[in-house]
């Protein structure tokens, strides 16, 4: 089971931006290095984030090759009402993630 | 021929050794890292090291330390600030104590594997911030570690303290020399996308002095970090770091 992490203010004040802070653990293998004996090492790579709040989409990433291992992701949402962000990471090799964090708009 | 000696001895004294660091200017890795490098390893919740040590923390119950060493979080307080140190005589590093149970099992907690690196980062993070401290009994082996340092070596004739004792904060190709103060192994590093041991780095630096690799966990490398552990003492416990 893939290892991640999100970091969700558990409070904010209605209309307020809020950070998120998403890590997913993932070698990111890009396709294009070989082994020492020159096989093509295959590539093994997140392809997206889709972040939802309360069931409405509110952030979505393509990941391509070239990114660093365990991709970092911080953006930026509108604390609208209390509730929970769900994220969903899915990529090669059939690699699904799924977190969720609750939020309290005060 | 006695001008000559002199001239000699004044260029010797002038390329030689500038001696050990002084305490007061005793530079961590950390200090020498960009801003954003600093972000990624101050960031407990999101940092990338987390990952190994969330992992380390479900090692830690699932392989039954807990039963003998009860909760890490105060057992394990301030074990990794005086390691290497004297195990029943011998010397031992930190992840040759860690894997201390999985012994007859060589296929687990093999070195430089995800779990180990996951465990030993785990409990060396329960030291954090405390300084090093270095147990004076094992003098003759630092002794043998200070020697390693000091000892001209390899296809290019270095000697580690060419770099970490004389020639610090200058630049080797794009980067800084660093003081080679362990204070954060296991280490995230950037080049390498993982995280990695001592020894890995170890290898790295004779790999490229063109010198003899030794096998992780090998005595030359267990009292070449007491020596650096020594020579950083009172510094304090930054694992698992982030480097670049």
């Amino acid at each position: 089971m893939a290892r991640v992490v999100v970091n969700v203010p558990a409070e904010a004040k209605r209309g307020e931006v809020i950070e998120i802070r998403t890590l997913a653990g993932h070698p990111m293998e890009t396709g294009f290095r070989r082994t020492q004996l020159g096989e093509l090492i295959p590539r093994d790579i997140i392809r997206s984030l889709v972040c939802t709040y309360n069931g409405v989409e509110v952030f979505r990433a393509d990941f391509h090759p070239a990114m660093a291992a365990n991709p970092l992701l911080t953006f930026t949402t509108v604390a609208a009402e209390s509730g929970t962000l769900e994220f969903r990471w899915t990529g090669d090799n059939g690699f699904s993630a799924t977190q969720t964090a609750a939020i309290k708009v005060l | 021929m006695k001008f000559c000696t002199v001239i000699l001895s004044a260029l010797v004294a002038a390329v030689s050794h500038a001696g050990e660091i002084p305490s007061a200017e005793r530079r961590s890795g950390y200090e020498f890292m960009s801003r954003e490098t600093r972000a990624m390893q101050d960031d407990e919740v999101t940092g990338p090291a987390v990952l190994w040590l969330l992992d380390g923390e479900a090692l830690w119950g699932k392989l039954g330390c807990a039963g003998c060493h009860g909760d890490a979080k105060a057992s394990m307080k301030g074990v990794a600030a005086r390691y290497p140190a004297l195990v029943d005589g011998k010397l031992v590093s930190l992840e040759q104590q860690v894997r201390h149970k999985a012994a007859p099992l060589p296929s687990s907690l093999a070195y430089e594997s995800r779990e180990l690196l996951a465990l030993t980062a785990y409990v060396a993070r329960q030291s954090h911030g405390m300084p090093i401290q270095v147990n004076e009994k094992t003098k003759p082996l630092m002794d043998r570690g200070k020697d390693f340092f000091h000892r001209r070596q390899g296809q290019l004739n270095l000697a580690c303290a060419q770099c970490h004792d004389d020639n610090w904060g200058k630049k080797l190709a794009g980067n800084t020399i660093p003081q080679a103060h362990p204070t954060g192994y296991p280490i995230y590093r950037l080049e390498w996308q993982t995280v990695g041991s001592l020894a890995r780095r170890f290898r790295n630096c004779l790999t490229g002095m063109r010198a003899e690799l030794y096998a992780p966990g090998s005595p030359e490398f267990v009292e070449l970090e007491l020596y650096l552990m020594w020579r950083a003492r009172g510094m304090k416990l930054e694992s698992p770091a982030v480097r670049p």
